[in-house]
C-alpha cells in the first residue's frame, strides 16, 4: 500500500505555519471547487463568449452588487489557493535558500500585483445601470 | 517519461495535479490583467474578447475547462483522503472514477463550447 503516492502533499508536521497553509489550501480548494467552476460554466456555457463585451460586463454583470463581490471573493480565494500552490512547487524545485527566497518573493510581487489590478477594477468599473 | 517511469495512478494523479494548477495560475494571472482592461482600455478588451470566440480561442478554452475539471475532481479526491485516510486504499479507484466523471461533466461542455464554430444544434442556450 505505502509503495503508492497518495497524491497529494502530506499533512505537514514541522511547522504550526505549514500545517495553517495545508488546512487553508483544503478549505479554499473546497471553496473553488464550488465557486470556480460556477464561473467556468456561466462564463463559456451559459452565455457564449462571442456575445461578451465591455457592456456585456458594466451593464449584464457587474451592474449587480452581488456579482461584484462574488467575483472578489472568487478572486481572492483563487488569488490564494494559485499563488500558495506555485510556492510549494517551487520548494520542490527551486534549491538553494537565496534562489528560492528570490523567486518566492517575485512570486508575492506578481500576486501583489494582480491583487490591485483585480480589486481595482472590480471595485471602480462604473456601470451605468448600477444604482 | 511520466508514463514509463513506474509511480503508476498515484503519481499521474499527482503529476496531472501539479501541470494543470500551474496551468490555471498562469491563466488566471492573464485573465486578471484581460478584465482590467474593462476599465483601463475598454476597445483593447473587446478585441481581445473575439479571440475568445475564436477557433483557436475556443480551443483553449476547452483545454482550461479540462485543466479546471481534472484539478477540481483530483482535488476533491486528496481532500477525502485526507479527511478519511482508510480511502487511501481506493486511491486508484477514486482515480478512474474522477475521469468517468470528468467524460459525463466535460463531453457536454465540449460540445456547447464547440457549436457556434461549426453550426452545430446547441441545446443548452
Amino acid at each position: 500500500m505505502s509503495l503508492y503516492s497518495r497524491s497529494g502533499r502530506p499533512r505537514p508536521s514541522g511547522s504550526r505555519r505549514e500545517l495553517v497553509l495545508w488546512y487553508l489550501m483544503r478549505i479554499t480548494g473546497l471553496a473553488l471547487f464550488v465557486l470556480a467552476l460556477a464561473h467556468y460554466l456561466i462564463l463559456h456555457f451559459v452565455f457564449d463568449p462571442a456575445e461578451q463585451n465591455v457592456a456585456f460586463i458594466t451593464d449584464a454583470r457587474w451592474s449587480q452588487l452581488f456579482w461584484r463581490a462574488l467575483d472578489w471573493t472568487l478572486l481572492m480565494l483563487v488569488l490564494f489557493h494559485a499563488f500558495i500552490g506555485v510556492r510549494t512547487v517551487v520548494v520542490d524545485y527551486v534549491h538553494g535558500p537565496r534562489r528560492r527566497r528570490a523567486v518566492i518573493w517575485s512570486l508575492y510581487a506578481i500576486a501583489a500585483a494582480v491583487f490591485v489590478l483585480g480589486t481595482s477594477v472590480v471595485m471602480t468599473l462604473p456601470s451605468p445601470a448600477m444604482n | 517519461m511520466l508514463f514509463r517511469y513506474r509511480g503508476r495512478e498515484g503519481m499521474l494523479a499527482w503529476a496531472f495535479h501539479r501541470i494543470s494548477g500551474v496551468a490555471i495560475w498562469a491563466f488566471v494571472v492573464l485573465h486578471v490583467v484581460d478584465i482590467y482592461l474593462v476599465g483601463g482600455d475598454p476597445k483593447a478588451y473587446d478585441t481581445i474578447l473575439q479571440v475568445y470566440a475564436s477557433l483557436p480561442g475556443r480551443i483553449a478554452e476547452m483545454l482550461l475547462g479540462a485543466a479546471l475539471l481534472y484539478h477540481a475532481l483530483n482535488g476533491l479526491r486528496i481532500i477525502l483522503m485526507d479527511l478519511w485516510p482508510a480511502m487511501t486504499r481506493y486511491h486508484r479507484a477514486l482515480w478512474y472514477g474522477s475521469w468517468v466523471v470528468f467524460t459525463g461533466v466535460g463531453l457536454p461542455v465540449a460540445y456547447e463550447i464547440m457549436a457556434p464554430v461549426f453550426g452545430w444544434t446547441q441545446f443548452f442556450r
